[in-house]
C-alpha cells in the first residue's frame, strides 16, 4: 500500500538532504585529522558520498545527465586516493 | 500490487544506505586511529553507496540510464576498499603505529 501523498521523488530528495547533513559531520574528520592519511580517508569517504548525492539527486529530479557527472566523480576520487596514498610513501618518486 | 512492491523495496534499500552511511559516519569521527577508521569506512561505506545505487537503479526501470548506474554501483564496490587499502599501506610505511590498549592504560612507549 503505497502512503498518499508521498512520491518517490519526494523520498530522494530528503534521503540526498540527509546525506548532505552526513557529509558536513564527516568533514570534521578532513579537517582536524591528526595524520595525512586520516584526512585522505575522510575526502575518500566524503567523495563517495558525493556520487551517491548526485545519483539520488538525478532520480529525485529526474535529470540522468547527472549520473555522468557522478561516473567521472567517482573515477577522478578513485584516481586521487591512489595518487596521493602513493606520493605519501614515496616523494620523488614517479608520482 | 507490484507499484507498491517496488515503493517499498526502493525505500526499505534507501533507508539502509542511510543507516550503513550514518554509521560510517560515527565510526569516522569516534574510532581511535586511522586504521579502524579505513576499516569502518570501506566496510559500510561500500554497502551504504551500494544500497543507495540499487535504489536509484530500481527506481529509474528500464532506460539507458540505469546502466550508467549499476557500472557506477559496480565500480564504486570495487574502487572503494582498494583506495582504503592503499591509504592504511601508505599510513603503515609511513610507520604510523597502530592504537592497543595496553598504550591506554599504562602509557608507556612502545
Amino acid at each position: 500500500m503505497i502512503p498518499s501523498g508521498v512520491t518517490l521523488e519526494e523520498v530522494f530528495l530528503a534521503a540526498a538532504a540527509l546525506f548532505v547533513v552526513l557529509a558536513i559531520v564527516m568533514f570534521y574528520r578532513a579537517v582536524a585529522g591528526p595524520t595525512t592519511q586520516d584526512r585522505l580517508l575522510a575526502v575518500n569517504v566524503l567523495g563517495t558520498n558525493t556520487v551517491v548525492i548526485l545519483a539520488l539527486l538525478a532520480a529525485g529530479l529526474d535529470e540522468p545527465r547527472f549520473l555522468d557527472v557522478a561516473l567521472i566523480y567517482a573515477l577522478l576520487n578513485f584516481l586521487m586516493a591512489i595518487a596521493i596514498s602513493k606520493f605519501t610513501v614515496e616523494r620523488g618518486g614517479v608520482l | 500490487m507490484i507499484e507498491s512492491i517496488r515503493f517499498w523495496a526502493i525505500v526499505i534499500l534507501v533507508a539502509f544506505g542511510l543507516f550503513f552511511t550514518f554509521v560510517s559516519a560515527i565510526g569516522v569521527l569516534r574510532l581511535p586511529d586511522v586504521y579502524s577508521r579505513a576499516h569502518t569506512a570501506s566496510q559500510t561505506d561500500t554497502l551504504g553507496a551500494g544500497l543507495a545505487l540499487a535504489a536509484v537503479a530500481l527506481a529509474l526501470g528500464w532506460q539507458n540510464a540505469t546502466v550508467y548506474t549499476v557500472l557506477l554501483l559496480f565500480f564504486v564496490f570495487i574502487t572503494n576498499p582498494t583506495a582504503a587499502h592503499a591509504i592504511a599501506r601508505s599510513a603503515a610505511e609511513t610507520g604510523i603505529d597502530p592504537w592497543t590498549s595496553d598504550a591506554d592504560e599504562e602509557g608507556e612507549s612502545r
